[in-house]
C-alpha cells in the first residue's frame, strides 16, 4: 500500500507539473492572441521523452531540443511511462525544459520493480531500485528539420547524470557505483522528401542497465561507446511510426545484458500531448531472459 | 566525490564548448547568410511533376494560395507581415513560384526570396507560423500528406534567406 501510494502521488506530481506548464504558456498569452514565444515549432518536431528524461525517441536521446520552442522561444514538458515486461515493470516520470532551441534541461525518476525475482533473489518481493536522472543537452549546429538541401544532421552533445538509491545492493552484484555520467552526441535529420527521420546516437557509459543497476563492474569498469539508432516514419502531420536500437555494455559477470530494440507508433493530437505506444524487447535482465512488452508514455506541454 | 568532480567538470567543458561552438555559428550564419546564399526562388525538380498533377495543377495552385492568404491573414502570427502588403499580386507570385518547383509550364518572374523579405526581421516562429498556414491549406485540399513533404522539402532551405532574425 505504501509503494502504490508513492507511485500515485509521483504521477500526481507529474500531472500537477504538467498542469502547472499548461497555465504557465497561458499565463504568457496577451490578451487573446497566443503568446509569441511558445510553441513555435511543427508538429512532432520536439521528439518526445525518452526513458532517461531526454527529448527524441522512446529509448535513445535525439538531436532535437525539447519542446515546442523555437529559437527565442522557451518550452516544456512532462512525461509519465510506464513499461511491463514478463517479469518486471518500470515506472518512469519526469519533466524538460527547452530555451531558444539551443539548450535543454531535464530531470527524471524511474522506479524499476523486480516483482517476484525479488523474491527469488532474497531482496523481497516487489524490491525496486530508484534512479534520479539529470540530464543536459545543447544543440551544437544544423536544423535537423530546416536543412533539407544538405546533408548535414542537427547534431547535440548531452549528459545525463545518474543516481541510484540501493547502493548497498549494487555493490553486493558487483557494480562499482551507485552513481555515474553517461554523455552521448546525437545526429539527427528529417529527409522530408521521404517523411523519414534519422538518428544516429553514440552514448560514452559505464551504466549497467542504464543505471538500474549501477554503474561499472567486475567485468568492466571503464567507459564505452555505445550506439543508439532510430528510424520514425511520418505517416501524417500527427502520426508516426518507428523503430528503436539501443546497444549495451556488459560490465557484471552475474547480470548479462543485452541490446535493446522497440517498435514504436506515436500520436500527437495538437502541441499539448502526444502517446507512444510500443513492443519493447529488452533481453535479459538479471536472472530472467527474453523480456519483452509494452511501453506507454504519454508527454504534456507546449 | 572524487568521482563527480571530474564529471561536472567534464559536464562544464563541455557546455562551454558547446556554446562557444554554436554562438561562433550563429555569427557565421547571420554574416554570411542571407547575401551570399544561391538557393534560388524557384528551383525546378522534373521529379517533381507527379506533385504538381496532387496539387491540382495551375488551377490548384490559384485555389490553394487562396486559401493560404486567407489563413495567413487570420493567423495573428503572421499577419503583420501581409496586411499591408498586395496580397493578389503576391498570391499570383506564389502560384508561379511553387508551379515552377513542381515542373509546371510557368516561369517565376517575381523577387527572390532575400530581397522580398527584406526589413521584415522575420524569425523562425513566424516562419513556422507560415509553414502550419500552408500545411493547413494544403489539408483543406486534400494534397496528400507525402506530395506536401516532397514541397516543403524545397521551400525548407529558403529559411536562411527569410530568417534575419536568429
Amino acid at each position: 500500500m505504501h509503494k502504490f501510494r508513492r507511485q500515485k502521488m509521483l504521477l500526481v506530481g507529474a500531472l500537477v507539473l504538467a498542469g502547472g506548464l499548461v497555465s504557465l504558456q497561458a499565463a504568457a498569452a496577451d490578451g487573446g492572441d497566443p503568446p509569441e514565444n511558445v510553441s513555435g515549432k511543427l508538429l512532432l518536431t520536439g521528439g518526445v521523452s525518452q526513458i532517461e528524461g531526454s527529448a527524441g525517441g522512446g529509448l535513445t536521446p535525439w538531436a532535437l531540443i525539447g519542446s515546442y520552442g523555437t529559437q527565442g522561444q522557451f518550452g516544456a514538458n512532462a512525461f509519465y511511462t510506464r513499461v511491463n515486461v514478463q517479469d518486471y515493470h518500470l515506472d518512469d516520470a519526469g519533466a524538460m525544459f527547452g530555451i531558444d532551441n539551443r539548450v535543454e534541461f531535464s530531470v527524471a525518476q524511474q522506479r524499476f520493480d523486480t516483482q517476484d525475482v525479488g523474491a527469488a533473489l532474497g531482496l523481497g518481493r516487489g524490491f525496486t531500485f530508484t534512479q534520479n536522472v539529470i540530464g543536459v543537452k545543447v544543440r551544437l549546429f544544423g536544423d535537423a528539420v530546416l536543412d533539407q538541401d544538405s546533408w548535414v544532421p542537427q547534431v547535440s552533445v548531452g549528459a545525463q547524470y545518474k543516481t541510484n538509491n540501493q547502493g548497498t545492493i549494487l555493490h553486493a552484484i558487483g557494480a562499482k557505483s551507485d552513481r555515474g555520467t553517461d554523455y552521448y552526441i546525437s545526429a539527427t535529420k528529417l529527409f522530408l522528401s521521404q517523411s523519414l527521420l534519422v538518428d544516429a546516437t553514440l552514448r560514452y557509459t559505464k551504466a549497467n542497465q542504464i543505471g538500474i543497476l549501477g554503474f561499472g563492474g567486475d567485468k568492466n569498469n571503464n567507459y564505452q561507446a555505445e550506439f543508439e539508432g532510430s528510424a520514425a516514419y511520418l505517416l501524417s502531420q500527427n502520426w508516426a511510426i518507428g523503430a528503436e536500437y539501443r546497444q549495451k555494455p556488459n560490465n557484471l559477470g552475474i547480470a548479462k545484458e543485452d541490446s535493446w530494440y522497440d517498435a514504436f507508433v506515436a500520436w500527437a493530437p495538437n502541441k499539448h500531448v502526444s502517446l507512444t505506444l510500443a513492443y519493447a524487447d529488452l533481453g535479459n535482465i538479471v536472472i530472467k531472459n527474453n523480456q519483452h512488452g509494452l511501453y506507454a508514455s504519454m508527454q504534456v506541454g507546449f | 566525490m572524487y568521482k563527480t568532480l571530474p564529471s561536472i567538470l567534464l559536464l562544464a567543458a563541455g557546455l562551454l564548448a558547446g556554446t562557444t561552438i554554436s554562438a561562433q555559428t550563429a555569427m557565421q550564419q547571420a554574416g554570411s547568410g542571407a547575401a551570399s546564399d544561391t538557393y534560388p526562388a524557384a528551383p525546378r525538380d522534373p521529379a517533381l511533376k507527379p506533385v504538381f498533377e496532387e496539387f491540382g495543377g495551375k488551377p490548384g495552385l490559384v485555389a490553394l494560395m487562396n486559401d493560404f492568404m486567407d489563413n495567413l491573414m487570420a493567423d495573428p502570427v503572421t499577419r503583420p507581415f501581409f496586411q499591408n502588403a498586395d496580397r493578389e499580386h503576391i498570391k499570383a507570385e506564389l502560384v508561379d513560384q511553387f508551379c515552377v518547383i513542381l515542373d509546371g509550364p510557368c516561369t517565376y518572374t517575381g523577387m527572390d526570396m532575400t530581397t522580398a523579405h527584406r526589413g521584415m526581421n522575420v524569425d523562425h516562429a513566424d516562419f513556422n507560423a507560415l509553414v502550419e498556414d500552408l500545411q493547413k491549406a494544403m489539408n483543406k485540399h486534400d494534397i496528400p500528406f507525402r506530395a506536401q513533404n516532397k514541397l516543403l522539402a524545397k521551400l525548407a532551405p529558403m529559411h536562411r534567406q527569410i530568417i534575419t532574425k536568429p
